[in-house]
């Protein structure tokens, strides 16, 4: 396969063949940057040219950002993001060592119930959750956003995978050395569990900056809204037909991961697949 | 006499040169075991001679024919790599069988279930079914048939290999260390199979290993590698006892061949530390003088050394030793009831050697010409 | 004073054993109490609501058994968001399948480009769906639609991809080919990567001369495992399809997109019909659990050569 240097000419062939589906890939970014720096009458022409003839791309920017808040929308999904990641992290990673390096009656019981717990999509529990937060009164709080997700069957069992290979002796050790139980999970496990955190909070974080079904029964309104909410309210009630301001707000609300992706493509992809691979 | 023949090969990878022109002839129902340190090029030029990689420059000809430009699959060589390399999701019958299908079908014969009904197909079929049944048996895994690769221990997956290889009848045979990934006891008693499998066939046989006690039991001849060179190809008895090169004396022989920086002078004398060691040479200046450790004895007088340990080996035992003047460290093979008499650590002593196996070599570890004053010289 | 003395006395990997259940209970507690609350009750609520007729708002609710199963059966919009579901995942498994594949060997068969064609084709998957959604809805747009003026230009006809009930479907599940393909990918590389370059070796020296001979010989079975994975995940993946439609059809026009989760949704957050509502998660849970069998049990034992 790929043994020798292949000489450029006769590789040409897989490239462009690659670059075509490439660009086929990237069409839906191409026109919906291109879309976001044209005035409506020029959309409205349907010309296939990409450059805007007139540039307005600061009236369409201008006007997502007059129309509706972009900046909560933004920190409400990195509030809602970073807790629930905080949250699943907390909770996740002291099960997982106790499953991995721990003896104690019941442990095949508890393994057994996060096995279950992977089976079962997180759809599954909306309706009743649902009933409870607007039985409490919280619908429309960080809580009803955050809370379902803070357990994450699936981090604990990739934490309990990557625990169980690290070697019992350093645990051993850190017990002679004194450490209590609680200090070797944050000081000696949790540093030497990087990879697999890293892998994980940018799979974590993928899912629910991108997740529309959860925020859309919970939330009702601006103040709440995350992201993907707010493309929709702008797209349904503000803009209407204006495809240029609405291009305009899906490329800002879609820019923060794509920037964080292309920066650290490697850890990303590399999160996404090794994480993908094991659930 | 037309087995495989390898004609000025040169190979880099990058800026490394890992081939720099090699040729060897390995003749029909020869057995040639291309030996030499890790790294030195062994695999590259066996994947050059299967097809697996292409050479820069230089020619492969096997059994007459000049395959340099032909694919793997047309050149007629059966190769047996260091993993073994079987599929794993066919059984060891599919896995002997696969070089036999892939050239005796065509690609409508292949299919699954419709295939075998084809014209021709069975005949052929049957006959595949036969080769698959002989080789096997030759290896003894006519039990194993149904098995798949990983419900075999490493010494049947190897015999497996050696199937696949065989069952074609190929007219060039390559194997790549296929020995190294076994225990040391199963090592060595798959030598003698391969080598009898090599009789049989009566192909030509080039045999990579970097272990220099397998290329000296097991070939015919043996060539030796070192940083993408051949340095000398010849018999085992002539590659130990008769090496063209320093590099070749220590890198065949264990413990390793010992070492004195000597010195030929204007009288001819060669001598170590000033002491003439009863050999002459042809040119004035600096030599290396080389002695397997089982041409030195320890005696009365001598070249002055002093003990270090001793290793008992069983059958023989090690003195380790050092020469002071020229600070070397000096292995003397002696037979085991020589323990008593041996000098003990720190002790001085004198070492004696017999001068007709005593070697030179030039600055440039090239074979130096040598004439020695009579059978049983010794240092005075 | 006597209960330290105790202490004392106990063999000492007695007192270890006993600490360390009580540590591994106290670590796992948090864990525990939240899959309880979030993961397990809420499930079994789900289970209990689905025999009944409940509904938010309603005063109280019956338990009526099977009848709202029954229901399904008799429910147009059901039926529809069934077959439609099962379609979409006919038509995304086996298109972002074999794309991914037939890509994955392409980037594999040299060593230009593949950082860079990896990153291209992976953009998908963290693009926020709902405004790649509205891209595709910009795309797909009948009159000002880009892809449609290219094929005015071709002086090929306009369809309505996403406003008329023959394509919408269709056009929906190129999205989905288009999300899940770059995921697919990735893993398909892991996998081709994990292949030991000496049996293709092996293959060419065992006569096998053409690309496709190696790849019936090495690669596909090679790749079984990836693949069973890939196909799993990618089902699972298009089963739960819900945003693009949420923002695209609301499962319209004529319900010719009304997909599972979307009824779901419907039925238990615009109608408030949580019983029901229910019922059709249990569907959904079925059929996953079902796609997971079909996994572990069925094909793992024809791809894995142990
Ligand atoms: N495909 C390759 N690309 C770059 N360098 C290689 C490649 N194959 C081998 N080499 C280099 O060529 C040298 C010889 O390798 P090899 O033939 O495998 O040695 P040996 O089999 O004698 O141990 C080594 O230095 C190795 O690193
Ligand atoms: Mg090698």
């Amino acid at each position: 396969m790929a043994e020798r240097a292949t000489p450029l000419y006769r590789d040409t062939p897989r490239l462009l063949l690659l670059a075509l589906a490439g660009l086929i890939m990237l069409m839906p970014y191409i026109w919906m940057v291109a879309a976001s720096m044209k005035p409506l009458d020029e959309i409205f022409r349907a010309s296939l040219t990409l450059l805007p003839e007139r540039f307005h791309a600061i009236e369409n920017y201008g006007k997502v950002f007059a129309r509706i808040p972009v900046g909560l929308y933004l920190w409400n999904g990195l509030v809602v993001c970073g807790g629930i990641l905080f949250f699943q992290l907390l909770f996740a990673v002291p099960a997982g060592y106790a499953l991995a390096k721990l003896r104690f009656p019941g442990k095949e019981f508890v393994f057994g119930a996060v096995m279950l717990g992977l089976l079962v999509p997180p759809h599954v529990q909306a309706l009743p959750l649902y009933v409870a937060f607007s039985q409490m009164g919280l619908l429309n709080s960080y809580t009803a956003l955050i809370a379902p997700f803070t357990i994450s069957v699936f981090a604990i069992f990739l934490f309990r995978q990557f625990f169980k290979s690290l070697p019992d002796d350093l645990i051993h050790a850190a017990r002679l050395d004194g450490f209590s139980e609680m200090a070797i999970v944050w000081r000696v496990v949790l540093p030497n569990a990087w990879p697999a955190a890293t892998a994980f909070s940018i799979f974590s974080v993928v899912a629910h900056w991108n997740d529309l079904f959860w925020p859309l029964i919970v939330v009702n309104g601006q103040d709440y809204a995350t992201p993907a909410l707010g493309v929709m309210y702008f797209r349904s009630a503000e803009a209407g037909d204006d495809f240029g301001a609405l291009m305009a707000a899906a490329v800002i609300m879609t820019a923060p991961l794509v920037i964080a992706f292309l920066l650290a493509q490697r850890r990303f992809v590399e999160g996404i697949a090794t994480t993908g691979l094991k659930g | 006499m037309a087995g495989i023949r390898i004609q000025s090969v040169t190979k880099r990878f990058g800026s490394t040169q890992v081939l720099r022109g090699v040729s060897l002839d390995v003749a029909a129902g020869e057995f040639v075991a291309l030996v030499g340190p890790s790294g030195c090029g062994k695999t590259t030029l066996m994947r050059i001679v299967a097809g697996i990689e292409q050479a820069d420059g230089g020619a492969i000809d096997i059994g007459g024919r000049d395959v340099t430009r032909l694919r793997p699959g047309d050149r007629d060589v059966a190769m047996v790599f260091q993993s073994y390399a079987l599929y794993p999701h066919l059984t060891v019958a599919e896995n002997i069988r696969v070089p036999l299908a892939l050239r005796r079908l065509n690609a409508w014969q292949r299919l699954p279930a419709i295939g075998g009904l084809l014209p021709g197909a069975a005949d052929a079929n049957h006959l595949m079914e036969q080769d698959v049944r002989r080789a096997a048996e030759a290896l003894g895994l006519r039990a194993l048939l149904d098995r798949r690769p990983a419900q075999l221990s490493g010494g049947q997956r190897q015999r497996v290999a050696l199937a696949r290889a065989i069952v074609r009848r190929p007219k060039a045979f390559l194997m790549d260390e296929p020995l190294s990934n076994l225990d040391a006891s199963l090592r060595v008693q798959t030598r003698r199979e391969i080598v009898d499998i090599h009789r049989q066939s009566g192909a030509a046989t080039l045999y990579v290993t970097h272990d220099q006690s397998e290329a000296l039991t097991m070939a015919d001849r043996v060539a030796v590698m070192q940083g993408g060179e051949l340095l000398q190809v010849a018999t085992p008895e002539a590659i130990y006892a008769d090496p063209q090169d320093l590099r070749v004396a220590t890198f065949i022989g264990s413990p390793r061949i010992n070492t004195l920086p000597a010195e030929t002078g204007a009288d001819g004398m060669v001598r170590v530390a000033g002491h003439p060691v009863g050999l002459w040479g042809a040119r004035p200046g600096p030599l290396t003088l080389a002695i397997r450790p089982e041409d030195l004895v320890p005696a009365g007088t001598g070249l002055p050394a002093v003990a270090e340990a001793v290793e008992f080996l069983g059958e023989s035992l090690l003195l380790h030793a050092r020469h002071e003047a020229t600070r070397t460290k000096l292995v003397l093979r002696l037979p085991p009831e020589a323990r008593a008499e041996l000098p003990a650590p720190g002790a001085a002593f004198h070492l004696q050697f017999d001068t007709t196996r005593a070697l030179l070599f030039g600055p440039e570890g090239r074979r130096v010409g040598v004439s020695a004053l009579s059978g049983e010289a010794a240092f005075v | 004073m006597s209960d330290a003395a105790l202490t004392q006395a106990l063999p000492r990997p007695a007192r270890l054993a006993l600490g360390e259940t009580a540590t591994a209970w106290l670590l796992s507690a948090p864990a525990i109490i939240a899959y309880l609350l979030m993961l397990l009750l809420p499930t079994l609520a789900t289970i209990a609501l689905a025999f009944t007729d409940f509904e938010l708002g309603a005063t109280g609710f019956a338990w009526i058994g099977l009848d709202n199963f029954a229901e399904m059966l008799s429910d147009r919009g059901f039926m529809t968001s069934l077959r439609n579901t099962i379609i979409y995942v006919g038509l995304v498994t086996p298109g972002s399948i074999a794309g991914a594949l037939a890509l994955a060997l392409l980037i594999e068969a040299g060593t230009r480009g593949r950082t860079f064609f990896r990153a291209v084709f992976f953009l998908p998957v963290v693009s926020l769906t709902v405004a790649m959604a509205a891209a595709w809805q910009y795309l797909l747009h009948p009159s000002i639609g880009p892809l449609n003026a290219m094929l005015r230009v071709a002086g090929l006809g306009a369809p309505e991809w996403l406003s008329s009930s023959s394509t919408v479907l269709l056009s929906l599940a190129a999205i989905g080919i288009w999300e899940n393909l770059g995921f697919n990918l990735v893993l398909f590389l892991a996998g081709l990567t994990a292949i030991p370059r000496e049996l293709y070796a092996a293959a060419e020296v065992d006569g096998a001369r053409h690309a496709w001979q190696r790849f019936r010989l090495v690669t596909w079975p090679m790749l079984g495992p990836t693949t069973l994975f890939v196909l799993t995940i990618t089902m699972i993946r298009a089963v739960r399809v819900f945003d693009t439609v949420a923002v695209l059809t609301q499962g319209g026009p004529n319900k010719a997109s009304q997909v599972l989760l979307y009824t779901m949704y419907e039925e238990g957050f615009t109608y408030f019909r949580l019983g029901y509502s229910a019922a059709i998660t249990l569907v959904f849970l079925a059929i996953v659990l079902a796609m997971m069998w079909l996994q572990t049990k069925v094909l793992d034992k024809r791809v894995h050569y142990g």
